[in-house]
Formats: C-alpha cells, structure tokens, sequence
C-alpha cells in the first residue's frame, strides 16, 4: 500500500524538479492530444517547443508575449501567496488600458517625453483602482473576491467596447468600434529593428524588485506568513485589511500596466480585440512558477514559447488555436498534481495487521 | 417572443428557461459545498457540458442523450478535479480554476466543426387543457422537459440533504470532517461522490443552453454562467429552496436586459449587458455582509483539505 | 472466565521513527473500570484507536470476548460492542442532538423513536438532553452528555473514555462518575484514559500504566499514593515546586469593564471583565475551555480590538493598539495554539522568531529583514531555554510539542516583557519541559514583570500563581489570593457561582 508522509524538510531538489517534470508531463500529453488531432504529434512538437527557439523573430515574439504574462503573475503571485484570490487581472489589464490609451488619445497631437510615463501611471492607477473594488467589498462587505473579480472582467470587457464604440472612437474611422492610432510619443520605445519594446525591462526589473521585496523585506515577509497561518499572521499585527487591499492593489496596477504596454507596444490603439486571456494565462504563469518571482520568470517565457510555437503549429499544421488553451490547461492540471510531491513523501507501507 | 414593451407572461415564461441552466450548475454545487468541497470548475464544467450535449445531441438527432451525454462529461471533468483534490491534495481554488481553464479550452476545440449547425429541437411538454389555460398555460404548463426536471431536481436534493440518511452523512462530512472520520464515514469516497453528482449537473446545465437556450454551439458561450451559479450558492445560503428563488432572479434579470434592449431604451446595449454581472456583485455583497448568518450556514469544512492520519 | 478484551503484543510505529506502542499487553474484564495512565505522547491515545479500529497496528492481536477482534473501522468496533467518547468531540455543531447521535449508530431509527429513546436513556443516567437542540449551542458539558448517550444507545460491552473530565468543571465530574459507575455495576466495561491520578484513585478498579508507547507497570490505584502513581507514570522522583512568595508592586496591566462581542456563532461573549494584575504577580484564569478564553487572550494580545480605555498598560490605554503596538509598551503574549498562532508551521524557526521578536528586538531596518540579528536572536532562545532541534533553518512543524512550546515561551521571555500573556503554557507538553516552563514563569514573575496565566489544568494554576480568577461564560469572577482558596470554592466559581457576587474592588487581592 502506498501511502502519503508529510515531509518535514522540503526537498529544494523536488521544488525545482516539479514544475520541469509537469512540463513534460504535458508534453507526453501533448502527443497523444496532437496525435487524436490526426497531426503528426512529434512534429507538432517540435513546431511547438523548439523551432522558436532556433529563429530570432519568434524569439523576440516569445519576449513580447511573455511581458504581460510576467507582469501580471508576479502581482498575482503576492495575493496567491497570502490566499487572496484576484482572478480578475484580465479585467484590471483592460481598465489599465484604458485609462492609459485615454490618456495617449487626449494627448493627441502635443506628446512629448513626459507622455509615456504618465500614460504608463495613468494604467497602473487604471488597473489598481479596478483591483481595488473587491478589495473594497472584500473588507467592508465580506463579499467573496474571487467572485468579485471575475465578474468584474465581464464588465470591463463591455465597458472597453462601449468605450471605443463612443466616446474613444476614431473620428476618421468609418465607425469601427476602435480608437485613433497613438502618436508616436505615446508608443513605446523599441530595441533596435525588433518589436520588442522597453516594457520587457521593466518585467525584468520587476521580478528582481518582487524578489528583494518577498524574500528579504517586512512586506514580503508578511504576505508569506498570512498564508502560511493567517492566525499567526494576525498575532505578529499584520492587518488582514491591508493586506487584501495591499495584494488586490498590487496584482491590478501590474495587470494595468501591462494592458497600457500591450496598446502602447504591439497593438498600438484601443480595439474590442484586446482582452485576449492574458489575465487568465498568468495564474497558470503564477503557478508553474511556483508563486517565486525568478520562477514566474522562466513560466513566463515557456508559456510564451507555447503562445508562439502555437501560432506556428496553427499556420503550418492547421492545429486549431483552443489546442494550445488546453496545452496550457493541462498544464496547470499536471503541476497541481506533481505538487504533491513537494508536501509529501510517497511511501510504501507494510501491509496491515496481520 | 421579444415584443416591443414589456409583457409579463412573456417575461415570466423567458425568466423559466434563463435561469434553467443556472439552476441545474446551482443545484450541484450546492450539493458539492455541503460536502465540504469547494469546486470553482463550474464555469468550465458547464461548458464542457454545452459542447458534449450538442455534439451527441446533433450526431444522434436526440436532444435527450446529448443531455446524457453532457451530465457524463460534466461528471467526468469534475472527477479530475476530484481526484487532484482528493488524493493528491492540491488546492481547491488552484485546481477549481485550473478546471475552468482547461474546460474552456478543450470545449473550444472539440465545438470547432460544430460552430453554426442548429440544434434538433426540444419538444415542449403539452399537457392536455393545462397547456391552454389562457395565462396560467403559457406561465407553468408549456416548458420542455428539461425545465421541470430542473425543478424535480431541486426538490429532490432538499429532500435528500433533509430527510434521508444519506443527506445526513454527507451534511455531516462537510460539516466536520475529522468528525465524521472518526465514526468510520469515508470522507474521501463521499466527497467524490458528491462533486461527479456536481459535474453532472453542470454538465446538463451547460447543455440546455447549447440544445434549449440558444440553441447552437458558440465558443465561450455560457459567458460566466457558472460563475453566477457559485455566486447563487452563496445567496441561496446553502438551501435548494434558495436556489430555484436565486436562479430565477438572475434568470430574470438577463431576460429583462434582453427585453430592454429589444424594446428600444435609450441605453446602449453594452451597459445593459453588464447588468447581469453587476446584479451579482450586488447580490453577493447583500448576502456576505451579514458575516455572523453567513458563516452559520456555510458548511464549515468548505474547501480545507481533508487527510486522515495513523 | 474470559477477559472482555485481551490485548497482546500490540506495537505502532508512525513515519519518522515514533514508536507510539511497543509490545503492549493487558486485559479488561467485565464490568471494570480500567484505567490507562499515562502523561501526553506516552501512547495512550493511539492504542485506544488501535482498539477503536481507527488505527491499524504494526503487530499484535486482541481478542474481544475470546474471539480474535481486528476491527477494520470504527464501523467493526461498534458492531462488537466497542464504543469511544472523544477528547475532542467527534460532533457536528450545526446538526441537532439527535443528528448527531444518529449518524453514530449503526442501526439508525426513525426521528420520532430515535427522540423517545434519548429522551428515556438520558433520564434513566441522568443525563438531561433534548435532541431537537443544535450541538453549537450545547455546553461543554452537555456536548460530552451527547458523546455518552450516543455510545449508551448502541448497549455497548466497552466504553472508551478519553480524558472525559478535561472539559467538565469540578461540580461536573460526581454525576459522572455515578453514571460510570452505574453502567459497570449493569456489566459494562469501561476503559477510562486520564493523567489525573486522584480521579483514578477515586474511579478506576485496576490501572495500566504506559510510558514512551510500553506498558511499565500494573496496579491497583486505590493501593496507591497520587504521588507513587506519578513516578510509577514519569518515571523520576517528583521535585517539589519552589514556594514563592508575592510582593506585588504597581500595577502593569488593569482591565476596566471589558465588554467584548463574540466574533463567530459558536464564540463567547465577553462581558464586565474588570482586573488589575502588577508587578512581581502570577495571575492565574481558571476555567473550562470555551468560557472566553480565546476571546479574551485576543483582546489582550491586540489580535482584537476595543475602546482605548478599557485596557491599560503601565498608564497608557491601549485597548485600540495592535499587537505590534503593544508589544512597544511591553506586553508581550503567547498563544495556546503552537502550530498555526504561535508559530507558523512551515516557516523556520529563524523566521518564526522574526514574528514576534521584530518589534522590541529591531529585526528590521526601514522594513529590510536583518538577517543576522533574526539569526543570532533565534540561537538565543534555542540555547537559552534548551530547544531540541537540529538548528534555527528546522520548520516549527518539524519540533515536538515540548520543544516547540519552549521555544514559543522563550521568545517571548528573552524580550523581558513587562506583561505576559500566555494561554496553556503547557497543554500537550511532556512533564519535563511543562515543569521548565512553569519556572521559568515564575522567575519572569521574580525579576518583577507581571504573568498572566490561563489555564484549564486547576493544579498546575494553584501551582504557579499568587492570585486566581475564575472565567465562566464569558464574565470573570473577583481575584482572589490562590492559597485561600479550595477546589470546591472554586469549582462553584467555574459553573458561573461567582455570577450573582458583588463586584469586589479589583484590589481586594492585596
């Protein structure tokens, strides 16, 4: 009979080894799925895992999508962490766009270099405001957040459509429900003859920030025991309060601005076509990353190597693009399950009594 | 059956058939937390369940076994969830959204060659005279099967958590379940049991929007419904009678945001749409705000992981 | 004439090396009560599950009756005939008595006959119950009634009973005892688990003594001495407690009318808590678990909150400080919970000294963690209050009860608090570190800080403090000097006698 022993001293080999084994857990999976798909699977593979690695413009694609995905996961992970459950970054990341790209398009016309920065403030404000209404009904109201939140996606989504069908929309735009094209003062600034844009700095330098900040700073330290034993959080005089507004606040100016980078990078103006799932692929990102900055890192990129090779394998194989959500999903899924083996030790026991 | 103006039989009969399939996903979860377990993969269940209903529905001509259909893969689903929860002892809220995410996905690629087809259509029930009582007939007595179902079901799962043994056991698993280990109950099979009888119904609810509601497959089509169904558990305060009461209030409030629209009202229709949504926040804040009651009902083993010792 | 139960070589062993039973044998005859003593982890609770079926041994058999009995669950336990009462309950709060007591038979009736025949065994034992009650509401008392009729109704050959007087006051453990009794002389055995050697003495017919998981000796308790009982149990001569004197100085913590709301449906609300505890003082809070204890540790750790003035510290109000605050002006706490409010299970111990040490100890700079200040403060408490652990990086959860519970109290004592607050300072501690800690207490008394100690265990309070109050209900009754008081006084107290008192001056004491 096998049975489950909590482990006493975590093993740092197994905390590194687990996300690495639930990735190619998936992959093995990933074969079959491809394989059901009637496409060659280890072709799809290899379309998928490595051929982006191997061409510079998918490589420079894999830092673009990463970007948002990291930004969002490392506020995430703070709120995860502390069991304070924000699953409506899709929606901060909207609103952060929003307030952002409105500002851009006021601006229309009499940028200069102090635009981007106040654009770039205006999305984190944007997206930190949205976090903190369930933060808000959180603590006064005891309403679930993670209810809250996510139904807060679908009003931000509405609320962006009826915003650049109205108001936002391009004059000159033959009523497409989009914005103007931003000036280029309000584009982000790019790294030599690629798309890749200065927001993949800033991720960097975030995730050194969050790093210094939850390993080595009262904050950080505070986040970690709330979750480890919220009782005991609350005898050391951390106010639950703060911390549900401090998390939400957090995970939703991060998630804004990686919205007002998306616009203000790749896409360039506000259209209906922004939320593409980013605030939802990040707890995935969250989680493979094992809630670590540095970690987050890593996850980011893979899960934006999938993004890329996904977009490779549904042009040249015809996969269809809801594979690579369900690549991602059983991602998720594999790590949930092999994180056991983090807790706890897998023994064989005797058999029972004679 | 939109008119311009509002008429209240019409309304009444649309509220009915809006809040079925949040009142099958309701029902299960509700039966789900009294076990103890939260399960936050409805919205992903619901949806595995509209694709699976249609497909089986479509292929075999019979709405009746894309119901079946769907009520397995719904089940199905939720065992995964079952099993990382259960005896792999992940997260209930990690794996609850992991289920979600993956449902939404596999949903979207197994719907492909199913976008655009029109469903076989649901007979409604007629019953000889009640059916043509003038108002009464078009506000009770003219609904598919599916409705009353829904509705059996809801009656059922009050009587089965109040007056039978085994609602007594698995009110009592979710209560405490170190307690009721000690009596010798298997929390562990209970629970399973429980939350595949929740992926069931998620399952049905999810297809009655694809075979019944809409009917046709769209991807992402129940557009947050299982949210709003673990949203109804919550005000409903873990009591079947609450949640048909819950179901249609929401039910209620997408059909008569739909009507609006249809009728004209100078509010553009995005705002609208929000309605639903912004209804529930509502709603949740109402019900949460009292923490003594609230607490009271909850079960309260939900969502802690259970692991028996020695 | 068979034993009722013969147990023979049983031994358990638990991952990680514990040996909870090596080799255990004795028998229970028919009618008997027989006692199992024992001090906590000295494998008392995991051979009552083994017997239970709860837990399966490595080795030995029992036989129940002269048949061969291995019982697979508690299922197979209670068709033999085996029936237990918990320590800590196995009830559900939120269903009613006869929910309860249903779901523990295994041949359940309907409602209405299920309510008759509560009713009728609880008058026959005396033991008053209305089955249509939500257990949530019952008393501790009442709930453990619910336990005993629930095992009565199933005609059992055993009873088990785990530590049953923990939770009863004084006044509550005679009728007991009677229906124990009662149900022996009718040929009912009962296997009757305590540490309490007078209430051995008093109860039991014949007693078996387990130390470190092995049966050491064998006896008849009432040819005993309460003290030849404890060695046979600890196995070391007794070192009597020091005699300590009282020379109360100002007063460092005064509580002034102190009204607080019960924060969950099944909580205790606080009401008219008035003391004064000083300088140089042991101030020990009796009474049963679940009369505010929790309640009112949390409103003086600064876990809760309330009006300014209700609580002083030295001269300051301090009733709407947190913890951090307080711990500034000097108080410092120790919660009962180890695992979960004193210390986090999963975090080292270094980072479990940062959660309370980081204020008075300056752990941190302009909110940068200082590492080697955290490093070198935990070795402190480590050396100073001889932690077992192979060093500061060990999670709490990895240390044992003792070990862990030194390390709390000695965190807590290395920061010379002013005030210290401490909930069951030695619940589930093995003799030798409660007896550490106990004077280690008194010493923080000696160098003139002021102790408040409360505790369930009325000997180890009598023990240690130089006054005494009693929590009943949520109200707190005058504060005497402990010598003069008796345990029948202050058994009346805990069932809530003191309620109808005069409000003495808090300074009465003196």
């Amino acid at each position: 009979m096998l049975r489950l022993e909590p482990r006493i001293r975590p093993s740092a080999l197994v905390e590194l080894a687990t996300p690495a084994i639930a990735v190619l857990a998936t992959i093995l999976a990933g074969l079959v799925l491809f394989a059901a798909l009637g496409k060659d699977p280890v072709e799809a593979v290899r379309i998928i895992f490595l051929d982006p690695l191997f061409d510079p413009y998918s490589r420079s694609e894999i830092l673009i999508k990463s970007c948002p995905l990291i930004l969002i996961a490392l506020g995430l992970s703070f709120g995860f962490r502390a069991g304070i459950w924000n699953i409506g970054a899709e929606g901060q990341y909207v609103m952060g766009a929003l307030a952002g790209g409105t500002v851009a398009l006021a601006f229309h016309g009499a940028g200069g270099p102090w635009l981007l920065p106040l654009m770039a403030l205006a999305g984190a404000i944007g997206g930190c405001a949205y976090a903190l209404i369930p933060a808000f009904l959180k603590v006064r109201f005891n309403a679930n957040e993670i209810l809250v939140s996510l139904m807060l996606v679908y009003v931000a989504g509405l609320f962006l459509v009826a915003m650049v069908s109205g108001p936002l929309r391009n004059p000159q735009g033959f009523a497409f429900p989009e914005s103007r094209i931003f000036d280029e003062a309000a584009r982000l600034p790019t790294f030599g003859d690629t798309r890749v844009h200065i927001g993949i700095a800033v991720a960097l330098l975030a995730v050194f920030v969050a790093h210094v900040v939850l390993h080595r700073h009262v904050f950080g330290y505070a986040v970690r025991l709330s979750g480890a034993a919220p009782r005991a959080a609350a005898f050391a005089g951390i106010d639950r309060n703060r911390m549900i507004y401090a998390c939400l606040g957090l995970s939703g100016a991060l998630a804004g601005l990686a919205g007002l980078f998306e616009v203000a990078g790749p896409i360039g103006q506000l259209q209906t076509s922004l939320p593409v799932g980013y605030g939802f692929t990040a707890i995935i990102v969250a989680f493979l990353g094992r809630l670590s900055p540095i970690g987050i890192l890593f996850a980011g990129l893979v899960m934006g190597l999938t993004y890329i090779g996904g977009e490779t394998a549904q042009f040249l194989l015809r996969l269809p693009a809801a594979a690579i959500s369900v690549f991602q999903g059983m991602l998720l899924f594999f790590l949930l399950a092999f994180d056991l083996l983090t807790r706890y030790r897998i023994t064989r026991t005797r058999s029972g009594p004679a | 059956m939109m008119e311009l103006g509002i008429n209240p039989v019409a309304l009444f009969a649309g509220l009915v058939v809006a809040a079925t399939p949040l009142l099958f996903a309701a029902i299960g979860e509700l039966v789900v937390e009294k076990s103890g377990v939260l399960n936050l993969g409805v919205e992903g269940m619901m949806i595995m369940g509209a694709v699976t209903g249609f497909a089986v529905g479509v292929s075999t001509g019979d709405p009746g076994w894309g119901f079946v259909a769907a009520a397995g893969a719904g089940a199905a689903l939720a065992l995964v969830f079952g099993i990382l929860t259960q005896f792999l002892l992940s997260n209930q809220v990690a794996t609850g959204l992991a289920l979600t995410l993956f449902g939404l996905g596999l949903a979207a690629l197994i719907g492909q060659p199913y976008t655009g087809i029109r469903s076989p259509q649901m007979p409604s029930v007629f019953i000889p005279w009640l059916s043509d009582l003038p108002v009464l007939g078009r506000m009770f007595f003219r609904y598919d099967p599916v409705v009353y179902f829904g509705l059996f079901l809801a009656l059922a799962v009050w009587f089965f958590l109040g007056r039978t043994r085994a609602g007594l056991i698995l009110r009592a698993v979710g209560e405490n379940h170190d307690a009721a280990h000690s009596l010798g109950y298997g929390v562990v099979r209970i629970r399973l049991a429980a939350i595949a009888f929740g992926g069931a119904c998620a399952g049905v609810g999810g297809a009655y929007l694809s075979l019944a509601r809409v009917p046709q497959w769209t991807e992402g089509m129940t557009a947050g419904a299982g949210w709003i169904a673990l949203a109804i558990v919550v005000f409903s305060a873990w009591r079947p009678g609450r949640v048909v009461l819950g179901a249609w209030l929401f039910g209620g409030v997408t059909i008569l945001q739909l009507n609006l629209q249809a009728s004209g009202v100078a509010v553009p229709a995005y705002y609208l749409s929000m309605l639903p949504y912004l209804v529930t926040i509502l709603v949740l804040v109402i019900i949460s705000a009292d923490r003594r009651r609230a607490s009271l009902n909850a079960p309260a083993s939900l969502g802690r992981p259970f692991h028996a010792t020695g | 004439m068979t034993a009722l139960l013969e147990v023979r070589g049983i031994s358990k062993s638990y991952p990680g090396g514990v040996q909870a039973n090596a080799d255990v044998s004795f028998t229970v005859e028919p009618g008997e009560i027989h006692a199992l003593l024992g001090e906590n982890g000295a494998g008392k609770s995991t051979l009552v599950k083994i017997i239970y079926g709860l837990v399966h041994p490595d080795a030995g058999e029992m036989r129940l009756a002269g048949a061969p009995y291995h019982p697979q669950g508690p299922v197979d336990a209670r068709r033999a005939g085996v029936t237990m009462v918990f320590q800590h309950f196995s009830l559900f709060e939120a269903l009613t008595v006869a929910e309860n007591i249903s779901l523990g038979m295994e041949k359940p009736l309907r409602t209405s006959e299920l309510a008759s025949r509560i009713r009728k065994v609880s008058e026959d034992y005396g033991l008053a119950l209305d089955p249509f009650r939500l257990v949530g509401d019952l008393s501790v008392g009442e709930r453990q009634r619910v336990e005993i009729v629930r095992c009565l109704l199933q005609d059992p050959r055993l009873l088990i009973m785990d530590e049953p007087t923990s939770v009863l006051t004084p006044g509550e453990v005679a009728p007991l005892f009677a229906t124990l009794r009662r149900l022996a002389a009718e040929g009912c055995a009962i296997l009757y688990i305590s540490h309490k050697l007078d209430e051995i003495r008093a109860l039991c017919d014949r007693a078996t003594v387990l130390r470190a998981g092995r049966v050491v000796a064998s006896c008849t308790p009432r040819a005993e001495t309460a003290r030849s009982l404890a060695e046979m149990m600890i196995g070391e001569r007794l070192v009597e407690p020091p005699d300590h004197r009282f020379e109360p100085g100002e007063s460092r913590l005064s509580v002034r009318n102190l009204d607080l709301p019960a924060d969950h449906p099944h909580g205790t609300t606080l009401s008219n808590i008035t003391f004064d505890l000083r300088a140089g003082e042991v101030l020990g809070i009796a009474g049963i678990a679940g009369n505010g204890q929790e309640e009112l540790f949390a409103v003086l750790s600064g876990e809760r909150r309330t009006a300014p003035d209700t609580i002083l510290i030295g001269r300051r109000p301090a009733g709407r400080l947190g913890p951090n605050a307080r711990r500034r002006l000097g108080l410092l706490a120790a919660p009962e919970e180890r695992l979960g409010h004193a210390a986090a299970p999963d975090l080292t111990l270094a980072e479990n000294a940062f959660l309370a040490g980081r204020v008075r100890r300056g752990l941190d700079r302009h909110g940068f963690l200082r590492f080697g200040r955290i490093e070198a403060f935990a070795r402190d408490i480590i050396r100073a209050f001889d932690v077992r652990t192979p060093g500061t990086d060990a999670k709490a959860r990895a240390l044992s009860g003792g070990n862990l519970q030194k390390f709390i109290i000695g965190r807590e004592m290395l920061q010379e608090p002013s005030v210290l607050v401490v909930n069951q300072p030695t619940w589930g501690v093995d003799a030798r570190a409660a007896a550490a800690i106990r004077r280690a207490l008194r010493e923080l008394a000696g160098r003139g800080a002021a102790v408040l100690v409360i505790s369930q265990d009325l000997d180890e309070l009598v023990e240690i403090s130089d006054t005494l109050a009693v929590l009943a209900g949520g109200r707190l009754s005058p504060q005497r000097p402990a010598q003069a008081l008796g345990a029948e006084e202050i058994g009346r107290m805990m069932g809530g006698g003191f309620a109808s008192d005069r409000r003495e001056p808090a300074d009465a004491a003196s």
